[in-house]
């Protein structure tokens, strides 16, 4: 007989849970030798608690009543959880705090998309160090996590979540026309950027300049092109990147590092540096993460962090990717 | 290919670009502008019906252009180019649109029978209008957005049937030169959104394969300057 699991959810069996082991094992090993002590939170939470740190998506797609009449969530995230951890019983600690987790998030999908609503992730918090040494550190430490898991040409776009926010508002437009712009600029729907742009009285010359930084992508070369554009909120954002990029340059550590200005992501707590993960084998991204400097503050310890998350099960499906073409005779 | 110099195999993924070539209307204009840019199309325009065309920096992979997000959003095409009808019918798959190449233009319309009342006279005396489509998603957002509601009746083939025996009272579908339309005897009530083919690409290959996509977008941009 047949019974049916919810879309988007799945079983593993022996052989695939046998890899994924190894796989949680090799990254929680990379985490603890720099010192990131794993924990654990409970998958539900108090809804009001968890949208403190994330007002605006309130992104926890499951939420139900409990025996009491309480309103809990399922977690969409472990920053979040993380955050309010630290807040409760870590907030007199002496920083910077290190915690590594690999837990299931659950998330809403769109149906017959592949999508999962149960997944893995895998990642570390840096709590209590500022940018950049906290950024280089965190960047360093996923460096290490993608050599264990053996992707060897996975790349890490760095970008800033603060350029764009910052360029508009220099521009003169707030508000709605600003929210509108940042979500054309999320989903890189660069014909909709253009027109948003014109809708907002922005002048053609500054329309062109927006949607080119928005294409600036590569080595630290694209910092000195974005120079040339010029204005507060781009000198701001390139020395912000320059320096972490420099730091990671003179740590040897620069190598996997792309630049990217038109970077954006669309969770609500990023400020700062951003972070994606990308491996040529898969078309979707393996991970990301960055800073959130006032995350902990809505939980009432104002302490910078920043951190990362890869999906376990992307980031499996890429190593068996580089793994077989490594294998393969060229 | 798979030639690999230490240091650089992170930037190079391998092999050519994959170019998602929209069959059916799209079809004739696209091969002309991919020429125009550059793009070696004599294997496409011959009589093979091979889907798949292989090419020293750029493969072609011949779809229905409804397929081209979900290819591209997978990276299964790195780029790929078709309607922006599809686009918004689809707005959920994660592609860049990184261009509008300005040809391929139609109307998306909502269409009724001409000279007969039905969709004003449903509306004002239920409150609701029974709309066949084939775009239920664009359908839904533009009586949505305009503060009235529908029943929305998903078709598949010739929409200009429905009105015509009764299944809806209008439908709303893509217009070029407006003929069907006229020769089933309907009209344009109203239109809600203008469509061209858009030049689109996957967010891991607009990444990784920065240098060639950039290329190519202006090599497009160049061929389809107004």
């Amino acid at each position: 007989m047949i019974h049916p699991i919810p879309p988007g959810t799945r079983d593993i069996l022996p052989d695939e849970m046998r890899e994924l082991r190894r796989l949680h094992l090799a990254l929680i090993e990379v985490f603890e030798d720099r010192g990131y002590g794993e924990v654990t939170t409970p998958a539900i939470e108090y809804d009001e608690v968890l949208a403190r740190g994330d007002g605006r998506t309130a992104d926890s797609a499951y939420r139900f009543f409990d025996e009491r009449g309480d309103l809990l969530a399922l977690r969409s995230d472990m920053t979040v959880p993380i955050a309010r951890l630290v807040a409760s019983r870590f907030a007199d600690a002496e920083g910077p705090l290190r915690f590594c987790y690999l837990a299931n998030a659950f998330r809403a999908v769109r149906p017959q998309r592949g999508q999962m609503r149960e997944f893995a992730q895998a990642g570390v918090e840096l709590i209590g160090a500022p940018a950049p040494t906290g950024t280089v550190e965190v960047i360093e430490v996923l460096e290490g996590a993608l050599d264990a898991a053996g992707l060897d040409r996975a790349v890490i776009g760095l970008g800033d979540a603060d350029l764009f926010r910052q360029l508009l508002a220099e521009l003169g437009v707030e508000g709605d026309e600003r929210n509108t712009i940042l979500s054309r600029l999320a989903t890189h729907d660069l014909v909709g950027l253009e027109q948003e742009l014109s809708r907002a009285g922005i002048g053609a010359k500054q329309v062109d300049t927006c949607v080119a930084l928005s294409q600036l992508r590569g080595g630290r070369e694209v910092l000195d092109e974005a120079r040339k554009i010029g204005g507060t909120a781009v000198e701001r954002a390139t020395a912000r990147i320059g320096e972490t990029f420099e730091a990671l340059e003179a740590r040897g550590a620069a190598e996997r590092v792309q630049v990217d200005l038109g970077l954006l992501r669309d969770l609500g707590y990023y400020s700062g540096a951003i972070l994606e993960v990308y491996d040529p084998a898969l078309g979707h991204v393996l991970g990301g993460g960055g800073r959130y400097d006032s995350l902990l503050e809505r939980f009432g310890v104002d302490l910078p962090a920043a951190g990362f998350a890869l999906y376990l099960e992307r980031v499996h499906v890429a190593k068996l990717e580089e793994e077989s073409r490594r294998g393969a005779p060229s | 290919m798979n030639v690999e110099v230490a240091g650089t195999a992170a930037a190079k993924p391998d092999g050519p670009l994959k170019l998602a070539v929209p069959r059916g209307a799209l079809l004739g204009d696209t091969l002309n502008v991919l020429d125009a840019a550059g793009v070696d199309t004599t294997a496409v325009r011959g009589e093979s019906r091979a889907l798949i065309f292989p090419g020293e920096e750029i493969t072609l992979v011949t779809m229905r252009p409804s397929d081209v997000p979900t290819y591209v959003e997978a990276g299964a095409a790195d780029v790929g180019i078709t309607g922006k009808d599809v686009l918004l019918e689809q707005s959920d798959r994660m592609v860049y649109e990184l261009l509008d190449l300005d040809y391929g233009r139609c109307r998306m319309v909502l269409a009724g029978r001409r000279g007969d009342e039905r969709l004003g006279e449903a509306q004002r005396r239920l409150g609701m209008m029974r709309i066949a489509t084939k775009y239920p998603r664009i359908a839904e957002r533009h009586f949505e957005s305009t503060g009235r509601q529908i029943e929305t009746i998903e078709v598949k083939g010739s929409v200009e049937l429905a009105p015509l025996i009764g299944l809806a009272d209008g439908i709303v579908d893509l217009v070029a030169t407006g003929r069907t339309l006229e020769e089933n005897d309907l009209e344009v009530r109203e239109e809600i959104v203008e469509c061209t083919a858009r030049f689109v690409a996957n967010r891991v290959a607009h990444k990784l394969r920065a240098e060639e996509i950039d290329d190519l977008t202006a090599k497009l941009r160049e061929a389809t300057a107004r």
